[in-house]
């Protein structure tokens, strides 16, 4: 177990420098001068565009900057934005908002969606079972900011329930709207994925042999069961959080939220590589650690899997 | 010219800034607060780009809050009238170019100092002064000396380097006393009063020559109505009434909060439930079929602003310089049905050179501006028609898509020209391609007046060597009469109607 930890941290090292480079060298390559659109449509004097150049070392090679960006970032200094700002506070105030977001739509989307396969999984083919597959659908179907804006408008606007946007203190109750609309289409895969799971393994041996031997019946769903068909449950919200941080700029959009999604629009519109690796390194690093973390609850789940 | 990226569509004459407006009184404990003299709002803003440095502040976001902290000499008043005094108490010239400006006595800046002669001095040479690489350095180059301050690349974005200018200061300017300082220009030029009151001309405290300008700019310290409070980036910048102000436009409220949206939508959101108090711009979505009008009721007001979309050409390829084919495709274009159909009668077709809303504009003296099919096609033929595909490019970050393509469709329709609309994917590459001279076709471009004068419509755009003649524009005829409109005194009726542009 030690050994195999060991060998994944290590194996962070590469990938780490792989994506930080491929980012880097996918910002740089936008075709643009960052500096030739700041002024709207008169266009920007020359000594504007050459000051800001040299102060960024845009007239380096790719290499010298990248290098130079390296060499800052393990010191822990993510540079600064063009407009001066430092990019560690932006990481530090942003983050966060996104995070919480993402945690409270992952929440959402586990109870919810677990619940509904779980108990459209027990009763095939009932009611249940045939509102839980269309519903899901129906939200599958749909597209993200379809979601976004008509909730925000009902339940924000019409209504008058919640505030349309989220305030900058990101209370939960104004981040449960939010947070199902982003979680709202993974929520419909979990639904699906659990009810497949808990159908097909509601006929195993092992599920038998539990009621033959007159176990109650929530001791054989709520243990044998459920334990056995959350193997792939889990490797969906495991990988879901990076996904959802990454995934939140829609969202973050249209509920203002101060959140990554939108410096890291901002950052690749006005091509600041700074910004968009930095913020992308940390989601890097959070991808990985989750994807660690759902081998190791594989083992905890299913006794067969052993790591050594 | 303050025109962001997202605020820049306006098509083909004066757009309607729509503007929402009312007290809604969301917070708390205020009772009725719009009422009151102590009263707070909540307007809706955007993240400032630089620092709130008034020379280095173009785009709408800081544009707006720099024009609250800062009082010029001259302002421009709301119903478009002739600037007047505000800071100046005279500004006297004899012959239009050396002016003398008297400022009035004993007016502070928010952290107590007095506003003195040498604050716009200063202030102005730092925005001169080329390695300080500010945006508007340009508005300075009326004045004397400004190319011993501002030096440019000698081979564009070639290996040489500009050279650090020789001196840090314009010979231009001279202080005389606390009070008193004079200006001297390279030409007699009878604008200038009317420029000063565009942010750039600011005076700035004693207090920002003494640190970095990055600093002050997260901290603005003005001399204008509203004073700085706080600035938490991407969040709010929160703004107060400034106590000590003795000039004309004092506040009646006390606190204005601006609240930073990222989306025009979410704030148009909060704005009709009554989360925000204040839009200036509601977005085009909410255009369709007077939405907004239905959504706010008699919180909406319509307003005018000062700027036109422009399609422009590129003079400099060959297929364009051909005086006849550039006016043959402006006749082909139905300018009133883009206003109709695509902005549902929210911006106004163009007819004159200059926006209506400027003083001194003359309807109708764009005869190129007309829907003339026959006519249109009469000048394509004796131009020896156009043969191969004439683009119509767009930066694809900002709406513009419907509109150009609806012009290139009427252009294919009216001419039989093989237009298209192609969209640039960046504001960015689109406006370095325009820098560079590289545009393949006709191309969108848009301007909205730094100060009230028609000669903000003529000389930086249509004059030969015009600092946004982007296009390369060159008409002996149109400089000599700019020139000679440039030279007379404000007070006599200006020349510029009898111009005759070709588009």
């Amino acid at each position: 177990m030690g050994r195999y930890l060991l060998r994944r941290l290590l194996q962070l090292i590469p990938v780490f420098i792989g994506t930080t480079f491929l980012i880097y060298w996918l910002v740089w390559s936008v075709p643009g001068d960052p500096f030739a659109g700041k002024c709207g449509d008169r266009g920007c004097p020359d000594n504007f565009r050459e000051v800001m150049t040299a102060k960024y070392h845009l007239n380096e090679s790719i290499w010298v900057q990248y290098a130079s960006y390296m060499k800052n970032l393990f010191q822990g200094d993510f540079g600064i934005t063009f407009s001066g700002r430092s990019i560690n506070d932006i990481i530090v105030t942003s983050y966060p908002n996104t995070l919480k977001l993402a945690v409270v739509a992952l929440t959402i989307e586990a109870v919810i969606g677990l619940s509904a396969g779980v108990l459209s999984g027990l009763r095939r083919n009932g009611f249940l079972d045939n509102l839980v597959l269309v519903s899901t659908l129906f939200l599958i179907a749909l597209p993200v900011f379809v979601v976004g804006f008509v909730l925000q408008w009902l339940f924000g606007v019409k209504w008058g329930i919640v505030t349309p946007t989220v305030s900058n203190e990101m209370r939960f109750t104004e981040l449960i709207l939010p947070g199902f609309v982003l979680g709202s289409a993974s929520m419909a895969y979990i639904a699906r994925v659990a009810r497949t799971s808990i159908a097909e393994n509601r006929r195993a041996d092992y599920v038998r042999t539990a009621i033959a031997k007159g176990l109650p019946m929530r001791r054989v769903v709520g243990v044998h069961l459920l334990r056995n068909s959350l193997i792939p449950v889990v490797t969906l919200l495991g990988t879901d959080l990076g996904a959802l941080m990454g995934g939140a700029i829609i969202t973050e959009g249209i509920f203002g939220i101060n959140g990554i999604g939108r410096q890291v629009l901002r950052a690749i519109v006005t091509k600041e590589s700074a910004t968009v690796v930095s913020i992308v390194v940390v989601l890097v690093v959070v991808y990985l650690l989750m994807n660690l973390l759902v081998d190791l609850l594989y083992a905890a789940l299913d006794p067969r899997i052993r790591y050594e | 010219m303050r025109v962001s990226k997202r605020a820049s569509a306006v098509a083909l004459g004066a757009a309607v800034a729509l503007i929402a407006s009312g007290c809604s009184s969301s917070d708390s404990g205020g009772g009725n607060a719009g009422a009151s003299s102590d009263g707070a709002i909540t307007i809706d803003g955007t993240q400032p780009e630089n620092p709130l440095v008034p020379a280095n502040t173009t785009e709408t976001g800081g544009g707006k809050i720099v024009d609250w902290l800062f009082t010029g000499l001259v302002e421009y008043p709301n119903n478009g009238g002739a600037p007047q005094n505000a800071l100046a108490e005279s500004i006297d010239t004899t012959d239009s170019k050396v002016y003398k400006i008297k400022i009035k006595k004993d007016t502070k800046f928010h952290d107590g100092t007095v506003v003195k002669a040498k604050n716009f001095v200063d202030a102005w040479n730092w925005g001169a002064y080329s390695p300080n690489g500010a945006q508007n350095s340009s508005f300075f180059a009326d004045i004397q000396g400004f190319a011993d301050v501002n030096t440019t690349d000698p081979d564009e974005d070639g290996p040489k380097k500009a050279p650090t200018p020789k001196v840090k200061e314009m010979s231009g300017l001279k202080v005389v006393d606390d009070w008193n300082f004079e200006v001297t220009l390279n030409a007699p030029t009878a604008v200038f009063p009317t420029k000063l009151g565009y942010s750039t001309f600011m005076p700035l405290p004693d207090a920002f020559f003494a640190g970095k300008p990055e600093e002050f700019g997260k901290k603005p310290i003005g001399n204008g109505p509203v004073k700085f409070v706080s600035w938490e980036d991407d969040v709010m910048i929160k703004l107060t009434r400034f106590d000590d102000y003795q000039l004309r436009d004092k506040m009646k409220i006390k606190d204005v909060n601006v609240k930073i949206y990222q989306d025009d939508t979410a704030a148009y959101n909060d704005l009709v439930s009554g989360n925000l108090d204040f839009q200036q711009q509601v977005p085009v979505s909410s255009l369709a079929g007077d939405k907004w009008k239905a959504d706010l009721g008699d919180r909406a007001i319509a307003s005018t602003t000062p700027s036109t979309g422009i399609i422009a050409f590129p003079i400099y390829d060959k297929r364009f310089t051909n005086k006849k084919l550039r006016k043959a495709i402006s006749l082909s274009i139905n300018r009133q049905e883009i206003t109709d159909k695509i902005f549902f009668g929210n911006r106004k077709p163009a007819d004159s050179w200059a926006n209506p809303l400027t003083p001194g504009a003359k309807p109708g003296n764009c005869t190129a501006c007309a829907f003339n099919v026959d006519e249109a096609k009469k000048l394509l033929a004796e131009a020896g028609g156009f043969t191969g595909k004439l683009t119509l490019s767009y930066n694809a970050d900002a709406s513009h898509k419907e509109w150009m393509e609806a012009v290139a469709q009427q252009i294919k329709t009216n001419l039989g020209i093989d237009a298209v609309a192609t969209g640039v994917p960046t504001f960015a590459v689109f406006r370095q391609n325009i820098n560079a001279h590289k545009m393949t076709g006709m191309y969108r471009a848009g301007w909205q007046q730094d100060y009230p004068d028609v000669e903000n419509w003529v000389n930086p755009l249509y004059v030969t060597g015009g600092s946004s003649n982007d296009g390369l524009y060159s008409n002996p005829q149109v400089d000599a009469l700019a020139k000679e409109a440039t030279r007379r005194r404000a007070s006599t009726p200006r020349t510029r109607s009898s111009l005759r542009l070709s588009p």
